[in-house]
């Protein structure tokens, strides 16, 4: 029965969204329209053919399936969104990249939304959803409830990525930085959204263990935050039904402040909750410890959680803004810095009476590099927001150096680890292929983020003092273009160790492939994941 | 399926839950974290106290030190205009050609009128001021309007061809393509003005153009094609091309006609500014 309905409306999403890309107003319109048309087909062709057969779900089994698919997309993803990264990185040291014949389309202007979703969204976004997901019922011993709408949330999102990214490239953005996705694309991601929130929640609720696990409050948050300021940072009026353009509801400098509202806990929830979620669990697992602190986890949660969404004005000192909202993003800023390093303290201190494992296993290696790197993006961060600091800092590379040392560092060396952890357990392997290849991961990808943080910090600050420099009249002394002639060796550098970055992410690639395709299997007794009773 | 936590000899108490084999330590939160974490609190506490900080209904509150970033800003810009005030009166008074060898003057006017040009003028003749396909170099000699330090001025302050300012320098090429010669006069004139300052592609049709070119452009490029600053026509006998000497670029100046636009710098520039990046380009090297 529920098999008719979808194909109804399959059928008619099929045929509405073939009469939206007839009167379809613009390019990215047309093609959004076709590639839900075709996809809803798809799905109508193989819900056609799978009338009549009646799958049996193994309940008293984990959902790992989605897992397995969640943990390819993110690898995927990953190269992907570093790819672009790598590109982008040297059309900045070599503007001829900017092909002639792809103006348009493959410009930075173009790419670089492209790259941030897909590093963001894509590869960090798939990361937190496999992982939440796996989390989520292994600590509350309950299969993923709701379900194939786990499924629903995988395909959902993966959707939302094609949507995102090929609308940037053919021209379909808010310009909002972060959060350019246009209208329907919004509004898909609000439903993939919610149906994510369901089956994490409703995981939570028919668990079996008396306590919640803290990752579970950290990927709560994350979820609920995250819906929230995708919400309020996208109320737009579209010109059109027939058209991607919308209108923002807010003005001037209230749209500038809810942007970055949005754009700084996007930072904070989606980048730093989350990920600290996952850290929380694959941390203790890997190095096979208890938690260094539960009141410290408690008192952390809390203050992070309270402090985080307040300073989002520090994107914007010294702007149309008025001072006391700019103090009170700078005074929230400075405040969460204690709160940030309690993850970090957790995490490192976890390793007490681990420690010998850095020498032996490369995987908490990299785990433990990455709380490194948040506590130094964590305490870099407030001092950023500081605006002694930001007026020369603001606007400068510093700023892309303080970003990659917190997305290469921290978000990609704990997805990085929580990968090598997943794919044995995953598909059942006794280990990893090649521990080997985890440590020529683990320098390419330390020595890649040193050469681009540390580039960056050089032309940021370079960057500042020109800008600053003024003769003896108080005449500028430079101009922009003088700045960005001077830059050239350290965007080359950061490109380097952006290839260095994406070549790490190669190797794990090859080392997950092998190790699911040549990894001796487990025993067969421990095989079968069981909620546990 | 859960490995439980390794366990040690001195480890403290685990909390008593258990999740996938995760415990939790019972440790206290580091003293260091905490009184930190205290202190950063008294800290903002001081910090919203001292600047502006809590919203009401209708402003905020001033802080007890009164610091407001937009008073900061017009505080300086007011002390840099009032120490600037004297040398910028004595600039706007004197005679422009006096500027560049007056000894107080000439030094200032070049400084301040570099700070002018990268900021104002850079987009479009580069930081170097060696211009581009379109944007005349402006360390050479060769001037489309004039080089002398009353003509560069002129065009500073009313820009070519826009509309904001009735003085701008004004004038149109025809677009010749546009049913009025026929194919083979223009590119015989091409071939022609080739041959002014090099070679032409066609030799042979060279002497057609120079009559296209006699009684078509010698108005105003003048019979030997050196061009007329008064009219701002390019002079044709040098090897030096706004929009390239190919054939093709001068195919498609003949045939469509170019029209170059710049601002009228006096509507955004205070006159001290527009005397100033005036010297400044007059000493690029070019100056006449």
């Amino acid at each position: 029965m529920v098999n008719y309905f979808k194909l109804i409306a399959l059928g008619l999403i099929t045929f509405f969204a073939l009469i939206a890309a007839n009167y379809a107003r613009d390019l990215a319109y047309l093609v959004h329209a076709l590639i839900i048309s075709g996809v809803s087909f798809g799905l109508f062709i193989w819900v056609l053919r799978g009338m009549g057969t009646v799958k049996v779900h193994a309940q008293d089994e984990y959902m790992d399936d989605v897992i397995r698919f969640g943990v390819i997309a993110t690898a995927f993803w990953g190269v992907v969104g570093f790819l672009a990264g790598v590109f982008i990185a040297f059309q900045l040291a070599f503007p001829v990249l900017n092909f002639e014949w792809a103006q348009g389309y493959a410009n930075f202007g173009r790419l670089r939304p492209l790259h941030t979703s897909a590093v963001i969204f894509a590869f960090g976004g798939n990361a937190l959803i496999a992982t939440s997901f796996y989390v989520v019922q292994r600590t509350s011993a309950a299969r993923l409830w709701g379900g194939n709408l786990g499924w629903f949330v995988f395909w959902g999102y993966q959707l939302f990525i094609v949507l995102a990214a090929t609308g940037y490239l053919l021209g379909g953005t808010q310009s909002k930085e972060y959060a350019e996705p246009e209208w329907y694309v919004d509004l898909w991601l609000t439903v993939v959204w919610v149906a994510y929130l369901a089956v994490f929640l409703g995981t939570v609720i028919k668990r079996k263990e008396p306590h919640i696990y803290v990752a579970n409050w950290f990927f709560l948050a994350f979820i609920v935050t995250v819906a929230m300021l995708h919400l309020v940072n996208n109320l737009t009026v579209p010109v059109s039904i027939f058209g991607s353009k919308s209108v923002i509801v807010w003005s001037g400098v209230q749209d500038a402040m809810v942007q970055w509202w949005y754009g700084h806990n996007a930072v904070g929830f989606f980048l730093t909750a989350g990920f600290l979620g996952m850290m929380y669990y694959f941390i203790p697992k890997q190095a096979e410890r208890p938690v260094f602190s539960y009141k410290l986890s408690i008192i952390h949660f809390w203050a992070i959680i309270f402090l985080y969404i307040w300073a989002g004005p520090h994107h914007l000192h010294y702007t149309a803004l008025p001072d006391w909202a700019s103090t009170l993003g700078m005074v929230f800023s400075i405040v969460l810095w204690m709160p940030s390093w309690g993850g970090m303290i957790n995490g490192l201190m976890t390793l007490s009476g681990a420690w010998d494992k850095l020498r032996t296993d490369p995987v908490i290696r990299m785990m433990v590099i990455s709380v490194g790197f948040y506590g130094m993006s964590t305490f870099e961060g407030p001092m950023m927001s500081i605006r002694a600091v930001n007026s020369l800092s603001h606007y400068t590379d510093w700023t892309i150096g303080h970003v990659h040392s917190g997305a290469l560092g921290w978000n990609g060396m704990i997805t990085f680890g929580a990968l090598y952890y997943l794919v044995p357990v995953l598909w059942k392997r006794e280990r990893l292929y090649s521990l080997q290849l985890v440590s020529w991961h683990f320098w390419l990808a330390t020595i890649g983020i040193v050469l681009y943080a540390a580039s960056m910090w050089v032309t940021g600050i370079m960057e500042g003092l020109m800008w600053r420099e003024v003769d003896a009249n108080g005449f500028l002394v430079n101009s922009f273009a003088d700045t960005v002639a001077a830059k050239k060796p350290m965007n080359i550098v950061r490109g380097l160790g952006g290839v260095m970055f994406l070549t790490g992410a190669v190797i794990m690639c090859y080392n997950l492939w092998m190790t699911v395709r040549k990894a001796p299997a487990k025993a067969a007794s421990l095989s079968v994941a069981v909620p546990a009773e | 399926m859960s490995k439980p936590s390794k366990k040690l000899d001195n480890d403290p108490n685990t909390t008593g839950h258990v999740w996938d084999g995760i415990e939790e330590f019972d440790n206290p939160m580091p003293r260091w974290w905490l009184w930190t974490f205290y202190v950063t609190i008294i800290w903002a506490i001081g910090y919203v106290i001292a600047y502006p900080a809590w919203p009401g209904i209708n402003n905020a509150t001033k802080g007890v030190l009164g610091w407001s970033s937009r008073a900061n800003v017009a505080a300086d810009i007011q002390s840099a205009e009032d120490k600037l005030a004297p040398i910028n009166a004595k600039l706007e008074a004197a005679e422009l050609t006096q500027i560049t060898t007056d000894p107080e003057l000439g030094p200032y006017a070049v400084s301040a009128g570099n700070a002018v040009f990268k900021t104002w003028c850079a987009q479009c003749h580069g930081s170097g001021a060696a211009g581009a396909v379109g944007y005349p170099n402006l360390l050479d000699n060769d001037w489309l309007w004039g080089g002398d330090i009353e003509n560069i001025y002129a065009t500073v302050k009313h820009g070519i061809r826009n509309e904001e300012d009735d003085d701008a320098r004004y004038s149109e090429m025809p677009a010749f393509g546009d049913d009025y010669l026929e194919d083979e006069q223009i590119d015989s004139v091409v071939n022609y003005v080739m041959s002014l300052s090099g070679e032409a592609k066609d030799a042979s049709i060279v002497a057609a153009g120079a009559e296209v070119f006699a009684d078509e452009c010698s108005s105003c490029h003048m019979e030997d094609g050196t061009g007329d600053q008064a009219q701002g026509a390019p002079n044709l006998a040098d090897a030096i091309w706004l929009y390239g000497g190919d054939y093709d670029s001068i195919k498609e100046t003949v045939t469509y006609s170019r029209f170059g636009v710049m601002p009228a710098w006096g509507t955004r520039l205070t006159e001290a500014q527009v005397r100033a990046v005036s010297a400044y380009v007059h000493g690029l090297g070019g100056g006449e």
